[in-house]
């Protein structure tokens, strides 16, 4: 049985973070109201684009490549969360355990081979 | 401590106060080791460049980093007013507390850590994922083109590089026989000829030793890896429409993210805060300082690449990560794994 009271410190390191990281920002938005440096005008508030109006929206149509990175992230990182508890338990389930994980990594291998063939990891 | 504080202040409250003050002493030290190692990094870039760097705020330009740190306090936080303004100061936020966050399993010596937890490197993994919600979160609040191009960039960049720190992971772990970073430090003592406390050193783990090295480096967007912030093509990358601490807050949790990265690459591969040698005299030197020592040489390591190794271009990022690093780690996996079979659970006999 796992022992959740192990985590309740993590929970509040997480409460203590977000705290402190909170205070980063929204206390020099105070103090900026307070010395006087906080003076926003319509120039200084809009979006960057080398010196001139933005013409166009920035959310645009951007590559499909990004969005096949992450397709094949998902598959390997899945992957990578069934081998973790696989590794840490090799000695008990023995060859057999071994083996249907190979045939598991071949079989994503195959995949892997399709991908590359058919140009999903290709950039130029 | 914490039966220290439970008899006087009863059960429940004393935990939360000793935890409490456990936590500023990871974090608080922290906020300031991040301060010192980017004035580290710039003096060490700027020797090797024959510059002088930082050297007049303070004896030595030391106190540099905390006259920045004052500078950008008292800006003005701009938002911008195309941005989502919600998301745009959430996005700091994650990127610091997600930075913040991973030190609450790292083991500072034998004991020393927050939460002993036995699966601490899929926390690390876990934790470490979650630093790209704030970059793709601060590109796409911004609504600008250059943060939103560097936000897609450094966000595919990060996942690749993941994968392949997972699977050397992995590989890790299989030689460790535990995910718990305590007992992988321990599973070092003497791994090599009973004299060396250190992974690194064992041929069937030196060249991941030396992969995680790299991906560590393109995972934090360090140089060569740097195409996140280009600065000739993308102005300041997914930051560029911050200022004030908002702006300082991904600079804050960049470094951090670099010195755990650091840490990992001595807990993993050097023997965290075991001597280098297994020999009785070196242990009477406290943990914590072979561990910071080693932390420091990693960082060293980090800097010098940065000021003498010219940048990658996209494409050669991208065919490294998923044509050479992934291949090579997942065959780590086998080889590992097949090699324990073999010798240490007689898959054989």
């Amino acid at each position: 049985m796992v022992d959740l009271s192990q985590y309740l410190p993590i929970l509040l390191f997480l409460g203590v973070a977000i705290a402190i990281s909170s205070i980063f920002v929204f206390l020099p938005m105070g103090v900026a109201r307070l010395t006087g440096a906080h003076k926003p005008t319509a120039a200084k508030l809009a979006e960057y684009e080398c010196g001139f109006p933005a013409f166009e929206d920035s959310r645009s149509q951007f590559d499909v490549r990004f969005y096949l990175v992450a397709i094949l992230f998902i598959i390997f990182d899945l992957e990578a969360a069934f081998l973790f508890p696989w590794a840490v338990s090799l000695e008990e389930i023995g060859i057999a355990g071994w083996a249907t994980m190979m045939v598991f990594l071949f079989e994503l291998i195959i995949g892997f081979i399709y991908a590359w063939k058919v140009g999903a990891l290709e950039w130029e | 401590m914490t039966e220290f504080f439970q008899t006087h202040l009863g059960a429940g409250f004393g935990w939360f106060v000793a935890n409490l003050i456990l936590i500023l002493l990871i974090a608080l030290p922290l906020m300031l080791a991040v301060a010192m190692i980017i004035y580290a990094d710039r003096k060490i870039w700027a020797a090797i460049a024959l510059r002088k760097g930082p050297n007049v705020v303070g004896p030595f330009g030391l106190l540099q980093s905390f006259a920045d740190g004052l500078k950008v306090f008292l800006q003005e936080t701009i938002i911008p007013s195309a941005s989502n303004r919600g998301l745009f100061l959430m996005a700091p936020i994650i990127t610091f507390t997600v930075a913040l966050l991973a030190w609450a399993v790292i083991p500072f010596g034998p004991g020393m850590v927050l939460a002993d937890i036995n699966v601490g490197l899929l926390y690390v993994l876990a934790i470490s994922s979650l630093g790209v919600y704030g970059v793709v979160i601060s590109g796409w609040a911004s609504n600008s083109k250059y943060p939103f191009f560097s936000a897609m960039r450094a966000a595919a960049q990060m996942i690749s590089y993941e994968v392949s720190i997972g699977f050397i992971l992995i590989s890790v772990i299989l030689w460790a026989g535990t995910s718990n970073l305590g007992g992988i430090i321990d599973a070092q003592r003497g791994t090599i000829l009973g004299i060396f406390n250190a992974n690194a050193l064992n041929p069937l783990l030196f060249p991941i030793a030396v992969l995680f090295f790299i991906s560590s480096l393109a995972e934090t967007a360090r140089a060569p890896f740097d195409l996140t912030e280009a600065e000739s093509e993308l102005v300041a990358g997914y930051q560029t429409e911050y200022s004030s601490m908002a702006f300082a807050l991904f600079w804050l949790g960049e470094y951090a993210n670099v010195i755990l990265m650091c840490a990992l690459n001595a807990l993993l591969f050097w023997g965290g805060w075991l001597p280098p040698v297994d020999w009785a005299p070196l242990y009477y030197v406290p943990g914590i300082i072979w561990f910071f020592l080693k932390i420091g040489i990693c960082f060293f390591m980090f800097s010098w690449v940065k000021a003498t190794v010219p940048r990658y271009r996209y494409d050669q990022l991208m065919r490294l990560g998923w044509k050479i690093f992934l291949p090579i780690s997942l065959f780590w996996v086998f080889l590992v794994s097949g090699y324990l079979m073999i010798t240490r659970y007689g898959a054989l006999s």
